[in-house]
């Protein structure tokens, strides 16, 4: 069977970021990586082949060039072999179309089981799988902590806000995986240069007939209208503890009307 | 005045706070019609109508308990066809982003997550998002379809403004793709500890990997008990599973946003700050004194949480008496 899973390349989270004139985000101004949230769907799907299931894993993103170094990294972890959506006019797109893209780029590769990260550490939506999910008419069972697939099925825990759910969906079908699935590897080096034999096939909006209106900055169905600096908290006081810390506190607490 | 759907989440004994958030939001848009799945129970029905709901739409049916989101998709996209809402909300968490994300496809409509801010301008709906770890916020419009806007829980707080609904209930024809992905088995959570519930909760005492150990997070819970608070943790803490994996908080945990944090033994790592740094006061206790979450506390002390908090805990109950 067929795993495809969705990884992203986004800025690094402990770098500082900022606007490019158009209000995007300015990606060329930070260094990039694979989403750590999408290492961790890579990770499972390199765990279920390991566990025994009969499966080629692809990776696919869409992205600016530079994302294609996601790609290998995915392709270190275990993956075998991976796509890369790349086309100017798909820069500035919403979530509406991305999934558009990637849903037509899924069926181009075909898919039994989609895993994607349970949101990007940039856009941090969380509304992919189920974007594509809709589109591609499929089930989405997210935010799986556990997933096993078994005949044709994929089973997983979760735990939501009020509940903890088990869910089970036949196949095909998009399953966005949590940071409580198990750590990702770190590639070895042997791996990473295997990776790099593996093949990268590169995909233009037009290999997969997206019209180019419906993606990009014109084509989004919200607009930014305005940026403001989130007022600064004021600073706070510091007290290092001399056995006075503690009622020094329960004072400020007390002034604030919080005790 | 135009309808506003709401999409409610319900809870063993009721709905979430997090639904009468977005009652009181949705009444600055438009006339708040509160959608529900299962029996309409006139206690429910009284509790969203002391919120604002004009109207409760009850849909019938056991699918939107049985299947994962499209069930509730689906039904929220039939009213929005009949009704033309200037909006529709949901809950900016797991539930509400897996719907909205399907209503917004088949709506073709321009959807904002993680709002912190819903308004109208003229006849546009506008959000206001936090981006780039909260330090920058940044304004939307829809420009096409029905808004949909998943807004954060406690970033807008619920104001009773009670009316009388109108339940009018709804039956739903599913189709046979809203029955791809069957919950199996569901354990509703309930408050095993007797505190209260994270999310909610107007106080959280939140312990990070410098509590030690699984026994020394007693420190961070009778704190929490003296003040009444929900208890909460980093990430490597419930990695570690000193606490139950339910009471992380940051950017794959919960998002809290309390009249009171406490963060003892925490560094503050950006992750973990994402999930709690819309809380009114922060305080922390932390041995060291470059640790990043003193930056965002309004009152830091530089020292050993073994110490400190026993020590508070104390002077909270005889302050108390
Ligand atoms: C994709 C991704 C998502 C993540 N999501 C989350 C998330 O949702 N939530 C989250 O919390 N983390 C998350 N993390 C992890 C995060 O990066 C940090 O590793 C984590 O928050 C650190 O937890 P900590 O502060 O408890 O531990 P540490 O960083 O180890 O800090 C412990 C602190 O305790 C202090 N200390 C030690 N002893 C004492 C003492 N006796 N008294 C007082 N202070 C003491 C130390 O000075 C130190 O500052 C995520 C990471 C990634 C990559
Ligand atoms: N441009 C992209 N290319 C590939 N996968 C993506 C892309 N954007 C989002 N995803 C996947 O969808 C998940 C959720 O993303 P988001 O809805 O942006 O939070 C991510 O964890 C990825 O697995």
């Amino acid at each position: 069977m067929k795993i495809v899973v969705l990884v992203k390349h986004v800025p690094d989270p402990d770098a500082t970021w900022s606007f490019a004139p158009d209000l995007t985000l300015d990606r060329a101004a930070v260094e990039g990586r694979l989403s750590e949230l999408d290492e961790y769907a890579v990770e499972q799907a390199v765990r279920l082949v390991e566990g025994g299931l009969d499966a080629e894993v692809t990776c696919l993103t869409v992205g600016p060039p530079a994302a294609a170094d996601g790609l290998r990294k995915a392709l270190a972890m275990g993956a075998d072999a991976a796509v890369h959506v790349v086309d100017d006019a798909i820069h500035g797109s919403d979530a509406l179309s991305t999934s558009l893209v990637l849903a037509a780029a899924l069926e181009r590769t075909g898919f039994d089981l989609v895993l994607t990260g349970m949101g990007s550490t940039d856009a941090e939506m969380s509304v992919m799988p189920a974007m594509v999910a809709d589109r591609l008419g499929v089930p989405q069972a997210t935010f799986a902590g556990e997933l096993a697939v078994v005949d044709g099925t994929v089973t997983i825990k979760r735990e939501t806000e009020t509940a903890v759910e088990h869910v089970s969906a036949d196949l095909p079908a998009v399953v966005s995986v949590t940071d409580r699935t198990g750590e990702s590897r770190y590639p070895a080096f042997r791996a990473i240069m295997l990776a790099k034999k593996k093949p990268v096939a590169t995909w233009s909006l037009a290999d997969l007939s997206v019209d180019a209106e419906r993606v990009g900055l014109a084509a989004s169905a919200t607009r930014v209208v305005g940026t403001e600096t989130a007022p600064p908290r004021p600073a706070g006081v510091l007290v290092t503890d001399d056995g006075t810390g503690a009622s020094q506190l329960a004072e400020f607490l007390a002034a604030r009307g919080l005790l | 005045m135009p309808e506003v759907l709401v999409l409610v989440e319900r809870t063993p004994g009721g709905v979430r706070k997090a639904s009468l958030e977005l009652l009181t939001a949705a009444r600055r848009l438009g006339d708040p019609s509160a959608v529900l799945f299962g029996p309409p129970d006139p206690e429910l029905v009284a509790a969203l109508g002391a919120y604002g709901a004009t109207r409760v739409y009850a849909v019938a049916g056991e699918e939107p308990e049985q299947f994962l989101a499209v069930p509730k998709a689906e039904a929220l996209v039939a009213l929005a066809g009949r009704v033309q809402p200037v909006a529709i909300l949901v809950s900016s968490g797991q539930e509400g982003k897996d719907v909205a994300a399907r209503v917004a496809v088949r709506l073709d409509s321009g959807i904002l997550t993680d709002a912190v801010d819903v308004a109208l301008a003229g006849q546009t709906v506008r959000a206001t998002q936090p981006v780039f770890s909260g330090t920058r916020l940044v304004t939307s419009e829809v420009v096409r379809g029905t808004p949909v806007v998943a807004l954060r829980p406690s970033a807008v707080e619920a104001v009773p403004a009670a009316v009388d609904p109108v339940v009018e209930p709804v039956e739903m024809e599913f189709s046979e793709s809203a029955r791809g992905a069957r919950v199996t088995d569901r354990t509703p959570k309930g408050s095993t500890s007797g505190r209260p519930e994270l999310t909610d909760a107007e106080v959280v005492v939140a312990g990070g990997r410098g509590v030690g150990s699984s026994e020394g997070f007693a420190v961070v819970e009778q704190l929490a008990d003296a003040l009444g608070a929900a208890v909460g943790a980093t990430r490597a803490v419930t990695d570690l599973a000193w606490v139950d994996h339910d009471l992380q908080i940051g950017q794959t945990g919960r998002t809290v946003a309390p009249s009171l944090y406490v963060a003892a033994g925490v560094s503050g790592s950006i992750q973990h700050r994402a999930g709690m740094q819309s809380s009114k006061t922060v305080v922390a206790v932390n041995t060291d004194p470059n640790a990043a979450i003193f930056s965002v506390a309004d009152f830091g002390v530089v020292g050993d949480l073994h110490q400190v908090l026993p020590a508070l805990t104390q002077e909270i109950l005889a302050r108390r008496g």
